[in-house]
């Protein structure tokens, strides 16, 4: 009962924020999954830059970049948004595979604590959130228990949820398998590094956030 | 050698949020794996991991988490209402979480038959 009585109020009180506010946008999921390279496809697109810096090493965005003020169009509807790009969410990290893909090991223990402050904040800034876009490898394994925490916690807390099958440009990929994995959810297969269906991905976008 | 702590539900139940976290983190710490019956709720799990990183250091590197839920099953019909039934009983007693030092515990695999726990290599000392 008492749930029930705190679902209602969060709605009421997102649904009444929501035309004050700037919406609030964030990417979430794993490491590596192509978060950053979705924020660079999304702020190329509608302002011309890039947002983070990309690479094949785990945990490269390792605080939360912020992007106001995003207008996007789609099919005649307007969109504005503040982009927030987090850090991958894990539950361990280990400073002996960042030295495994060639960085020294100062800087891969640096790294390694950088990234574990980086989970925190991903997490902390959950509630902050007013729709949110889960970015998964289409190449890996899509029911991992990070991704279930994930996508349980943001149900829990009645957040609109977009999830994009990212990398849908390498042969390994299966969107089909990322959709059966999460069947009550909308999902885009994407390829952001090359802006494969990212047309679709923003009329997903303006069906959570619109 | 490789040591299980089984966590009943009772033990949990009255406990508040960071307390139930904290007891769970302090038996992966002494290196145990937690096998706790029923399941935390979502935000404890977010919970979980944040503390887990918040202890992160040379000794400890996180953990290794997962939840079998019955939920998860694909359930139909009749089936899925009798679950929905016992769980509204039961609440967050049914299911299992496993929690492991990621020092040990390399992997959780689960499918709807078997869980695999796959466990790190350690050195051995031949004894002479």
């Amino acid at each position: 009962m008492i749930n029930l009585i705190k679902t209602f109020i969060n709605k009421v009180l997102r649904s009444l924020f929501k035309k004050k506010k700037n919406i609030k946008l964030g990417l979430y999921g794993p490491p590596n999954g192509g978060k950053t390279t979705l924020a660079n496809r999304i702020c190329k697109d509608w302002l011309g830059e890039d947002m983070g810096t990309v690479s094949n090493i785990a945990h490269e965005t390792r605080e939360i970049q912020i992007k106001e003020q995003i207008n996007i169009k789609s099919k005649g509807k307007e969109l504005t948004f503040n982009l927030v790009d987090t850090p991958g969410i894990a539950t361990k990290i280990d400073f002996e595979d960042f030295v495994k893909a060639g960085l020294k090991e100062k800087q891969a223990k640096q790294r390694a604590k950088e990234a574990t402050k980086g989970v925190i904040d991903s997490i902390k800034w959950l509630d902050e959130m007013d729709a949110v876009i889960i970015v998964l490898d289409a190449t890996k394994d899509p029911f991992t228990q990070v991704n279930i925490t994930i996508v349980g916690n943001l149900q829990a807390r009645n957040i609109p949820v977009l999830i994009v099958a990212n990398k849908s440009d390498l042969k390994k990929a299966d969107v089909k398998k990322v959709q059966s994995s999460y069947p009550q959810y909308s999902v885009i297969g994407i390829s952001a590094k090359y802006g494969n269906n990212i047309d679709k991905f923003y009329e997903g976008l303006f069906a959570i956030a619109g | 050698m490789v040591t299980l702590q089984f966590v009943p539900y009772h033990e949990i139940e009255d406990l508040g949020s960071a307390r139930r976290v904290k007891k769970l983190i302090d038996i992966v710490k002494e290196n145990k794996i937690v096998l706790l019956q029923g399941r935390l709720k979502k935000e404890e799990e977010t919970d979980l991991i944040s503390i887990a990183m918040e202890e992160f250091g040379d000794k400890f590197k996180g953990i290794e988490l997962a939840v079998i839920n019955p939920e998860d099953k694909d359930l139909s019909g009749i089936k899925r209402v009798r679950n929905n039934f016992f769980g509204f009983l039961l609440g967050d007693r049914q299911g299992l979480t496993i929690v492991g030092p990621a020092s040990i515990v390399k992997e959780i695999k689960k499918d709807p038959n078997k869980i695999e726990l796959l466990t790190k290599e350690t050195k051995r000392t031949k004894k002479k």
